[in-house]
């Protein structure tokens, strides 16, 4: 498609009127594909809010419209983390609900009717048009040549690593991020090259947006001192830059303190501090400079010294006190968990756990960013080469972007854009240098071949200067076969993210697709099944446990009020939920009740062979119990003598006790001949005789038996424990099968 | 704000020569201040207080020479701006910093618009003129009015 473009760009741009009308077309075709890729889940699927996080944010939009911004900034929900409740408007990055909002009452106003749950799954891929658009800004500012802004537009617009976050209905904080991450780089590229505050201030309100929307604004916050830091090392201090990153932080940082989320953390934690030192660091080079063009040189250096001598202990000084005093925390634990990947594993179990701050794999970057990971370090090195103010830039967000994506899955969505922009240099110079249909003429031939021969007899004289005219490529073989292999690679690109995007990231994850023997399509849709149920049939404030993954559904879509949710702010409250699952039920039934918990829900796989289910992530509760209450709940006791994490009839009786085990299990064996009963997940056979549950009663399972719900029992009306009334039903099952519970209590009055 | 207009405003006015001398020392003093803090931190040297001495009256004299009068607001300007965050500070380290967002935005305020008067005494200055072919005097000026704004928009609504 690029190749193409170009060569159309070749033979009919030659009026500069043509060529801008030309790239205002390719601009809009490339925003046009980088919108319909991201639509394979509404076209397999349905118009629906994807996975987990989304629910949430899908929610709190809803709150947003229904009733206006300044509730929606106060809001206290008090159907979250049921005990607690949670300042939902102090806590969360306003930026996406806020701009669904926007779009919604324009779209209102404009008297366009929409329905606001469409706004928010079609959000991110409209977004991810303004985001090429951004990343080819970006790339004209690197490079003189033009079809290197429309290559990265065209690699963002499609770039699989990009898509992962941004498919339709993926309605989370980096669908907008993403673009003012970009766009916030390319001013300020632009504000340090013109040295304009207004560029400058811009920059600063484009990163204030990005604050709002994502708690990743912490990369921008990092990567421009680091920039700045890297130009005044390599002793290209300039006013521009002095005006550009002054007028940035200033502003910048007075836009970050206005999200209650962030308030002061920009003048108290760790990460922000090296933007800050660094604005300290050009206000004494500023005053170096004015002094220096003040003074003769040798009384400048002497000044330097002395300046430079006093500052410093001052400083030295200065960090000793406020440290001691307590003034600046040290180095926390996310400090560390940054530079050790295997920090957070050990002290934090509740972040470890999250999949996506898993490290990344390496067939990762290639199935992200598949052939342009190869030319990415090609791009780098012609960087080098020019090496201007926004070369270095782009280098260094390479080295600290490529860092980050090692450590955590989801920060690939970070790299993915200098990828784009390196990789569109890399092949736009290719291209360039063997698209050109003329040949070298003689006189420079001829110049060359005696620079050549210079260079046979020089070689080792070591004088790079002499063999640098070597340009211009002879043959139409060459230049034919290169070009061709290059728009084999752009053409298996687009190949490669058409698969990737329909395959592997345009699934909801609310609903499940499976193929059928014949080959079409089968939806499971358990989950929503579920989620009605809970809607229809329980109380308005019926309490849900469920293990935290959950939350955000059950909140989105059932409108329960819940225990936990993926907002993960209160370690306690988690393992509270983990130690529930954990323990056996004489130990949880106290802990429910404490909690006010009506219905338990646990996900289950086994019939289905879904290996995402709770008995899969139950040793993550464990761990996380264990964490608050290592005397109570012992990972250890979880495994089998040998070590080993089994469910059948080798499992250890701790975990045939717990009572995440026994609802998973519970009633599973009447689905299947006697001593047949199978675990498709886990590939084993389970034992003959299934759990028995006392405190809970069995309410709903799902079609494919994917979601159960338990509901808790109320105390027993006798005063037993459940364990002996259960035991007593037993007995009289036999007897009265139909009857369990209207006798009993005609018996007490 | 409301300050700095009028000191603007007044600039190109008649007014300006009776300003400028007072407003000549107080910065030089201002530039003085760090280098005094050196001097005693290195007095034991003898030799090198002459020139020392040598050095700031270079400086001063460069300064008194060579500014154009309308730097010389900018930089009274500033001096004020120091001197009231340099009060604020101290409120801050001797009575407490109780209303955190109160400080931080006053604080702010102070050292942004000192960082914003910095930028646009570096765009006006005559010396400096190539760094920044496509920054016009007015346009800095025009700029600085913008970034301003926004800034006290900000502190407004930090303040609480």
């Amino acid at each position: 498609m690029s190749a193409n473009s170009l060569q159309v760009l070749a033979a009919a741009g030659k009026g500069e009127s043509t060529r801008t009308a030309l790239r205002v077309i390719i601009l809009c075709l490339i925003a046009a594909a980088a919108v319909s890729s991201r639509l394979f889940s509404v076209i397999r699927f349905e118009s629906i809010i994807h996975e987990f996080d989304p629910w949430f944010n899908f929610r709190a939009t809803k709150y947003l419209v229904a009733n206006g911004f300044y509730k929606f900034w106060d809001w206290f929900d008090d159907r979250t983390w049921h005990p607690l409740g949670r300042v939902t408007g102090g806590t969360l990055y306003p930026g996406l609900m806020v701009t669904s909002g926007v779009i919604y009452h324009a779209l209102r106003a404009l008297t366009i009717p929409v329905d606001i749950r469409n706004i928010c799954v079609l959000l991110a891929p409209a977004f991810s048009g303004l985001t090429a658009f951004a990343a080819y800004l970006l790339t004209n500012e690197m490079t003189t040549s033009n079809s290197a802004g429309l290559l990265a537009a065209a690699f963002m617009g499609i770039a699989p690593g990009y898509i992962s976050r941004s498919v339709a209905g993926s309605y989370d904080n980096e669908a907008i991020a993403i673009f003012l991450l970009v766009f916030t780089f390319y001013l300020w590229i632009k504000a340090l090259k013109l040295g304009s505050m207004l560029w400058g201030a811009l920059c600063a309100l484009f990163y204030g947006y990005m604050v709002a929307s994502w708690g990743g604004y912490a990369f921008i916050t990092c990567l421009l001192p680091l920039h700045a830091l890297v130009l005044i090392c390599m002793g290209r201090y300039s006013t521009r830059l002095y005006v550009a990153y002054c007028t940035w932080y200033a502003l910048g940082t007075l836009a970050s303190m206005q999200i209650p989320f962030v308030g002061f953390l920009p003048v108290k934690t760790s990460e922000h501090m090296p933007a800050l030192g660094l604005f300290g660091f050009l206000q004494l080079l500023a005053f170096l400079d004015y002094v220096r063009s003040a003074l003769p040189s040798r009384q400048y250096q002497t000044f330097l010294w002395l300046f430079a001598g006093g500052t410093f202990g001052l400083g030295l000084a200065g960090l000793v006190i406020a440290t001691s005093a307590g003034i600046i925390a040290p180095w926390g634990g996310r400090f560390y968990s940054l530079w050790d990947t295997s920090y957070a594993k050990i002290h934090i179990p509740i972040i470890a756990s999250v999949s996506e701050h898993q490290p990344t794999a390496w067939p990762a970057f290639f199935f992200d960013l598949n052939f342009l990971i190869w030319l990415f370090p090609a791009g780098v090195y012609l960087c080098f080469q020019q090496l201007a103010d926004e070369h270095v830039f782009i280098v260094v967000y390479a080295l600290f972007g490529s860092y980050f994506a090692g450590v955590m899955v989801r920060l690939m969505l970070t790299l993915t854009p200098v990828v784009c922009v390196a990789a569109a240099i890399a092949i736009s110079t290719v291209l360039d240098t063997y698209l050109d249909a003329r040949s070298p003429d003689p006189e420079n031939a001829k110049a060359e071949e005696a620079v050549e021969g210079a260079t046979k007899k020089a070689s080792k004289s070591g004088l790079k200067s002499t063999t640098k005219p070597l340009v211009g490529i002879y043959s139409y073989v060459s230049k034919g076969v290169v070009v061709t292999a290059m728009t084999l690679y752009l053409l298996l690109f687009v190949l490669h993210c058409t698969w990737v995007t329909s395959n592997a990231y345009s699934s909801p994850s609310v609903v499940l697709a499976s193929k059928l023997a014949d080959g079409s399509q089968h939806i499971i849709d358990d989950y929503r099944e579920a989620y009605q149920w809970l809607r229809q049939n329980t109380k308005d404030d019926a309490k849900i446990m469920s293990w935290w993954d959950y939350g955000y559904q059950i909140g989105g879509m059932a409108d329960r009020p819940t225990l936990v949710d993926n907002n993960t702010w209160n370690n306690t409250h988690i393992a509270t939920v983990g130690k529930a699952m954990s323990s056996s039920e004489e130990v949880s039934y106290p802990i429910m009740r404490q909690h006010e918990v009506d219905y338990v829900l646990v996900v289950f796989g086994a019939l289905l062979g879904y290996s995402g289910d709770d008995i899969n992530k139950f040793l993550w509760m464990v761990r996380i119990a264990e964490g608050i209450w290592p005397d109570e709940v012992k990972e250890r006791e979880f495994f089998t003598p040998r070590g080993e994490y089994r469910v059948d009839d080798q499992a250890s009786e701790t975990m045939k006790n717990s009572l995440m085990y026994k609802m998973s299990y519970y009633n599973y064996n009447s689905l299947f001949p006697p001593g047949q009963a199978q675990d498709r997940v886990r590939q084993v056979r389970l034992p003959e005789v299934g759990p028995t549950l006392n405190v809970l009663d069995e309410a709903f399972t799902s079609e494919n038996w994917i979601i159960r719900i338990y509901k808790v029992k109320d105390l027993d009306n006798l005063g037993r424990d459940h364990a002996s009334a259960a035991a007593f039903d037993r007995g009289l099952k036999k007897k009265r099968a139909a009857k369990k519970r209207a006798p009993r209590v005609l018996r007490v009055e | 704000m409301a300050k700095s207009r009028n000191n603007r405003d007044v600039a190109p006015s008649a007014a300006a020569t009776t300003q400028a001398s007072v407003t000549s020392t107080s910065s030089t003093a201002n530039i003085t201040a760090p280098a005094a803090t050196t001097t005693t931190a290195k007095s034991s040297k003898a030799a090198a207080k002459s020139s020392w001495d040598q050095m700031v009256l270079n400086i001063a004299n460069h300064y008194t020479k060579s500014t154009p009068q309308r730097t010389k607001l900018l930089d009274a300007f500033m001096a004020f701006l120091v001197v009231v965050g340099a009060l604020q500070f101290l409120y801050c380290i001797l009575a407490g910093n109780y209303p955190f967002n109160a400080f931080l935005s006053g604080f702010s305020a102070t050292v942004g618009q000192f960082v914003l008067t910095a930028s646009l005494r570096i765009q006006t200055t005559e010396a400096n003129k190539s760094d920044f072919p496509a920054v016009s005097p007015e346009r800095a000026f025009a700029d600085f009015v913008v970034c301003s704004l926004i800034l006290h928009f900000f502190c407004v609504n930090f303040i609480n």
